[in-house]
């Protein structure tokens, strides 16, 4: 009888992740045979255009990784030396179980918010204008929670012997950190900088709200130009009401999708020899 | 705790000679220097009025029950307690005459002299080579490439495990068997040419034949290091040491020549405990 039930278990299990799998491959089936269509190189390297048949998503999709390669290029830094701080400096002082307080809370506030903040910030105190580097600071701090909840976890994984080893060779806090904790770290920060790029990549509000424009006639050539990117030329051609955009949009979709899934390679390829390296 | 205070006697050379092993001369100068020394874990007294002197150049091994503040203690010698929060210490430690609880004093400087080596062997997960070449590197005490190969090979020697692993040093460290991990942390431990060798039960998790390897190698070293080990091995206690400690409940009970601790000690309290009828 245990031995039932322990099956009909195992086969619950399985359907559920059956509906789940089920309901993305409709979904991307779906997209696929809207959108595969208009894929050609023609659509990844003409720029937005009036007419549906000569649209494409050139500008965005440079638009996409620039923004992204630059949020993480200042989403990583910051938000590790902040869980660094947190984890090995100040865990137990008043102050940074504060911040720790409201960066779990930041975690939870609506991606808008931080566009007001973004506009408010970078783009009109701070001077960046609707920069590319105004929307990659505002998508990074919309990554950090992520990032440094992530890095704190994985501090948090290195044995207490590890460090305890370097000290005992006279090695200073800093050393330790640097040369044992943090490299043992790599492998889970990365994680935590995949996932946080993952949400970024797909955000439009915050970088609507700040003022990432629909048409722009030219790809980015610096971190001080104007910019759009992949989810705001996808929202665009979904409102267009014409049949064509809609097959644009499924295509403009299945682009970032791929863009998506190769960052996620990278990274996986990237951690796995952090890791390798880890372990000689 | 009266006998913990008791001098030393001036010469006993030659009084420790047991079996196979050579004499030594345990009239050697003092090289740690502890006086009164209290710690505290938060409120919680750990130790208690601890007073000892420990020689250069000789192995002095602590034992005790579970808990008895042994280790502690040996973490007090090289401050590996400040990494703990909320801990506190009270009272004087002197290595080589200088107070090491002193407020300037450079704790990493102090930990370059007084080396240490754990209970659980805990290689880096680097290769062998990075191991051992970490602490020459951070304290910057070598100055090319083949001076960094010299002082590698040289430590492993020392250790006794360069033969095993001479062919393949720049294979994973965490790949070596729990005995060669141990003599691994030991060289490490050696390499940066420390004064006094801490040893945290050194041999607690490894099996007969790699326990006397370590044991062997203790007696090595001892020419050249001044040896504290912490053991709850007693036999272990009674083979390698010279003279041996035995603290209960946080306090030193008894403080003498290893052979009269295990022969004739002082306390009846150790006397029970050396003997197995308690703790």
């Amino acid at each position: 009888m245990r031995k039932h039930a322990d099956l009909i278990f195992q086969m619950v299990s399985l359907s559920a992740l059956l509906v789940a799998l089920a309901a993305l491959a409709a979904l991307v089936f779906d997209i696929v045979s809207d959108g595969a269509g208009r894929l050609s190189f023609q659509f990844l390297t003409s720029i937005a255009s009036r007419n549906a048949e000569d649209a494409g998503v050139y500008h965005a999709l440079m638009g996409s990784i620039w923004v992204i390669a630059l949020t993480g290029a200042l989403a990583l830094p910051i938000g590790v030396a902040a869980a660094i701080f947190l984890e090995e400096y100040g865990s137990r002082s008043g102050t940074a179980r504060f911040i720790e307080l409201n960066i779990s809370n930041l975690a939870a506030v609506p991606s808008i918010i931080y566009g007001l903040l973004g506009l408010g910030l970078f783009v009109r105190l701070m001077g960046m204008g609707q920069s590319v580097l105004a929307g990659s600071a505002t998508l990074a701090l919309l990554a950090l929670p992520v990032v440094i909840m992530s890095t704190r976890e994985a501090l948090r994984t290195v044995p207490n012997s590890i460090r305890e080893g370097s000290y005992a060779l006279g090695a200073t806090k800093w050393q330790t950190i640097w040369n044992q904790v943090l490299p043992m770290a790599m492998p889970g920060v990365l994680t935590g900088l995949i996932l946080a790029l993952s949400r970024a990549i797909g955000e439009t509000a915050p970088l609507i709200t700040i003022g990432a424009l629909t048409y722009i006639p030219f790809a980015p050539d610096s971190i001080w130009s104007k910019f759009t990117v992949l989810p705001i030329q996808v929202f665009n051609w979904v409102s267009r009401p014409q049949p064509e955009f809609k097959a644009n949009a499924a295509a403009g979709i299945l682009v970032l999708m791929v863009l998506l899934l190769s960052m996620n390679a990278i990274a996986i390829v990237v951690r796995d020899r952090q890791q390798r390296r880890g372990r000689i | 705790m009266n006998v913990a205070n008791r001098p030393v006697p001036a010469s006993l050379a030659g009084v420790a000679s047991r079996g196979d092993r050579p004499q030594v001369s345990l009239d050697a100068p003092v090289k740690i220097d502890v006086d009164a020394l209290n710690f505290y874990y938060a409120a919680k007294r750990a130790l208690d009025g601890i007073t000892i002197q420990i020689r250069a150049n000789l192995v002095t091994a602590f034992i005790g029950p579970s808990g008895c503040g042994k280790s502690t203690f040996l973490r007090t010698l090289n401050r590996m307690n400040d990494i703990i929060p909320l801990t506190r210490v009270e009272g004087k430690v002197l290595i080589d005459g200088e107070s090491i609880y002193e407020p300037g004093v450079d704790v990493v400087h102090l930990r370059r002299k007084v080396g240490m080596v754990f209970q659980k062997s805990n290689p880096f997960p680097k290769s062998i080579f990075e191991n051992i070449a970490y602490g020459l590197r951070i304290n910057g005490l070598v100055k090319s490439k083949a001076e960094m190969a010299d002082r590698v090979e040289e430590s492993l020697r020392q250790a006794a495990i360069w033969e095993e692993v001479k062919d393949r040093l720049h294979d994973s460290a965490l790949a070596l068997s729990g005995g060669q991990q141990q003599r691994l942390c030991i060289a490490r431990a050696l390499a940066i040419r420390p004064e006094i060798l801490l040893m945290d039960e050194p041999a607690s998790a490894l099996d007969p034949i790699a326990t006397q390897r370590i044991e062997e190698l203790i007696y090595e070293l001892k020419k050249q290091y001044t040896i504290v080990i912490v053991t709850h091995n007693m036999q272990q206690a009674a083979r390698v040491s010279d003279f041996t400690a035995f603290f209960w409940l946080g306090r030193l009970v008894e403080f003498d020549r290893t052979d009269r601790m295990f022969t004739a000690p002082a306390e009846k309290l150790t006397e029970d405990y050396v003997t197995g009828r308690c703790g």
